[in-house]
């Protein structure tokens, strides 16, 4: 279905990433957020703030993170569409609640803009140091996606999309800025509402009584209700059979959890969202993401004109990882060169994905500001000789 | 030891049905309480309670904590959640103000609400959120074991605290009416009448309302504490205690053993946050403002 035209400012506008972020969730239909104000993330919330009381809608600021986390999942269920915004530290306080999400299959989005830690760490500067956390950093087996904008554009089109997903496969999504991304200003596009597709909640279509919340469908992901409407359904993060009872056995763990990654395959393959270009000939492939990227991007051009066959595979969707692809690289390239603002973790997957086939060099950053082109462009060269 | 048994001769008419039946999901019994515990009670209040109230089932959700007491959404047949420790109330508010008909119950333990989920509630308070909160006080983390919990009184043994608790407790009528709870009462489950009253009167009430229940845990509380059974929980909170409506909250401390002031203590009227948002909006917006509506289907 098209975007509700309320929510979206049609035109061309200047704004930051967090600006662009806070009409993306506009345009996707949220009409609830939560949020705790921490830097270099509260823009978004507080554009949100400033724009859904003629909207219609909610902002709520609430005491901390692990409240606004979890209030927005309240939200979903009560039949909104919504989201939190943070970094680092609040990131950190929200992955019980990312959990929670994953368990009760619960589509929500959270936007991490990311700064230097750990701790505390940089709070006005970038760092791509969360990628690791927003795979795994709720304990448990479970899946998400990370999306990985690399402009304001693409932070307004990819948490559009970050919406779009939640709703198709049930889990939380989340929007992976970063500092600079987040406070770079450049010219940002809004379509017309008719323009922007936007994914409906998939309500169940069966009376009370024959609905069983968490039976899946084909596709591995259940049909959804909402409070209010006499489902009289139950959500717990126990674990739970399709009822939606806590079932404390061998078999009811291992069919939930498995299904809760299984259902993301067709994001890791087919439908992986990356950026390629030059790989047909390609000697050498840099994998990047989101501001450093845009860094990698001059160190390939560099790379060419020296004559290095340098290939670009810039991830969009980080989680899943599209390790297939990078397999398939792997098999006819030397090496991959992955630059990125963390000391190394986006590597570990390429590393992996390669399997030995071709060697993975990373070239690390503690954070704080991005990586010069030379220094990509060195790790090009070496990998190329 | 003598085994005490009582004998009652009891006869069950063909087809007949407890009437708290049609409030509880009975494909989940039994339940997983304790004998003598206390939380069935309150629940058997709660369901009289919601029938009283005669509201509309379809529209009242509970939201509970972790915890024993974090398993009443998981047997109450309403649309229930069961969260995560000590976040019932911002799950609460995040689903009132998305879908605000829905009258919203937290029902969870002194452990969830008062330790691990303190802020939440004082904040919850401070906006008067519409929510209902049942706050079931056993005086123990009983789910893992027995362990001093905010509301444990001095000098109890509990898990963690085998020489003794030291701490000063929580007064929770008195923390919610500074906070800024629209209704503040206290019973225990010796109380039912006046509990299953108090709970039916916050379905009509607006703002946020707050009843504690003083609850038995023969098994992790009293049994360390050489406190006896469910049966002398009974008789302590019948001896102990006094019904003293509008009592001044900060005069009404628990202890272990001694008075239990009960009864409401508060029942005032304030705007609650959804009117006091749409006053400020429409204050500051005009005509320009926009209500928040029920999210529907979106296929329509």
């Amino acid at each position: 279905m098209h975007a509700d035209p309320r929510g979206v400012l049609t035109g061309v506008h200047f704004l930051d990433g967090d600006h662009a972020c806070c009409e993306g969730t506009l345009a996707a239909g949220a009409r609830f957020a939560a949020g705790y104000p921490i830097t270099p993330s509260t823009e978004v919330v507080e554009r949100f703030a400033s724009r859904i009381p003629t909207v219609g809608g909610i902002f709520v600021q609430l005491e901390d993170e692990l409240a606004a986390s979890i209030a927005i999942q309240g939200a979903v269920w009560g039949g909104a569409k919504a989201f939190t915004v943070t970094s680092g530290p609040g990131y950190s306080l929200m992955m019980e609640h990312i959990g929670y999400a994953a368990m009760t299959e619960t589509p929500c989005v959270f936007v991490n803009v990311q700064r230097g830690g750990p701790s505390t760490g940089l709070p006005t500067l970038p760092a791509q140091a969360d990628m690791m956390q927003a795979r795994w950093g709720s304990h448990g087996d479970y899946g998400t996606i990370a999306l990985c904008p690399n402009s304001p554009q693409e932070s307004f089109d990819l948490t559009i999309q970050a919406f779009n997903l939640a709703e198709e496969f049930r889990v939380p999504v989340m929007v992976m800025l970063d500092e600079c991304v987040g406070h770079m200003t450049e010219k940002v596009v809004i379509p017309e509402p008719d323009r922007i597709d936007v994914t409906p909640r998939r309500y169940t279509k069966l009376p009370p009584g024959e609905f069983r919340l968490y039976e899946p469908r084909e596709d591995g992901v259940p049909d959804m209700v909402r409070a209010g409407e006499g489902y009289r359904f139950h959500v717990t993060g126990l674990t739970h059979d399709e009822r939606g009872y806590p079932s404390m056995n061998v078999e009811t763990q291992d069919r939930k959890v498995r299904r809760l990654q299984e259902k993301l395959t067709p994001l890791a393959n087919e439908r992986a969202l990356f950026d390629a270009a030059n790989l047909e000939d390609a000697e050498v492939v840099v994998v990047s993401y989101g501001i450093t990227s845009r860094v990698a991007q001059r160190a390939l051009e560099m790379a060419r004109e020296r004559g290095v066959r340098a290939g670009k595979f810039r991830l969009i969707t980080a989680w899943p990882f599209p390790a297939a692809h990078v397999r398939e690289l792997a098999g006819r390239v030397k090496a991959f060169v992955v630059p990125e603002l963390n000391l190394g973790q986006m590597s570990l997957e390429v590393e992996r994905a390669a399997a030995g086939r071709a060697v993975t060099i990373p070239v690390t950053h503690a954070g704080g500001t991005v990586h010069s082109p030379e220094t990509i462009l060195k790790a090009i060269l070496e990998a190329a000789r | 030891m003598t085994e005490k048994t009582l004998e009652i001769p009891v006869e069950v008419p063909e087809g007949a049905r407890n009437p708290v039946e049609p409030f509880l999901r009975m494909e989940r019994m039994p339940h997983i309480w304790c004998p003598a515990c206390g939380i069935g009670t309150t629940v058997n209040c709660f369901a009289r309670a919601l029938e009283n109230s005669k509201v509309d089932l379809d529209k009242v959700a509970i939201v509970s904590g972790i915890g024993c007491t974090g398993r009443v959404a998981g047997y109450a047949a309403l649309d229930s959640f069961h969260t995560t420790h000590g976040r019932a109330i911002p799950f609460a508010t995040g689903l009132k103000l998305a879908n605000p008909e829905l009258q919203v119950v937290v029902y969870s333990g002194d452990g969830d609400l008062f330790a691990i989920g303190g802020n939440h509630f004082i904040h919850a308070a401070r906006r008067n959120m519409d929510l209902k909160v049942i706050c079931v006080n056993n005086m123990t983390y009983a789910m893992t074991g027995g362990q001093t919990a905010p509301t444990t009184p001095g000098e109890s043994i509990t898990a963690t605290a085998p020489y003794g608790v030291f701490e000063p407790t929580f007064n929770l009528v008195a923390l919610a009416e500074a906070a800024g709870a629209s209704y503040v009462a206290r019973w225990t489950t010796y109380h039912v009448k006046q509990l299953s009253h108090s709970m039916e009167e916050v379905f009509q009430r607006k703002g946020f309302c707050f009843i504690e229940v003083l609850s038995p845990c023969p098994t992790l509380y009293q049994r360390r504490n050489k406190m006896g059974d469910g049966l002398d929980a009974m008789k302590y909170y019948k001896t102990a205690g006094k019904i003293r409506n509008g009592a001044p909250t900060g005069e009404c401390n628990l202890t272990r053993t001694g008075e239990i002031v009960l009864g409401k203590f508060v029942d005032r009227q304030r705007p609650d946050y959804l009117e006091m948002l749409r006053a400020q909006m429409t204050h500051t917006l005009g005509d320009r403002y926009v209500e928040p509506e029920a999210q529907c289907c979106g296929e329509c």
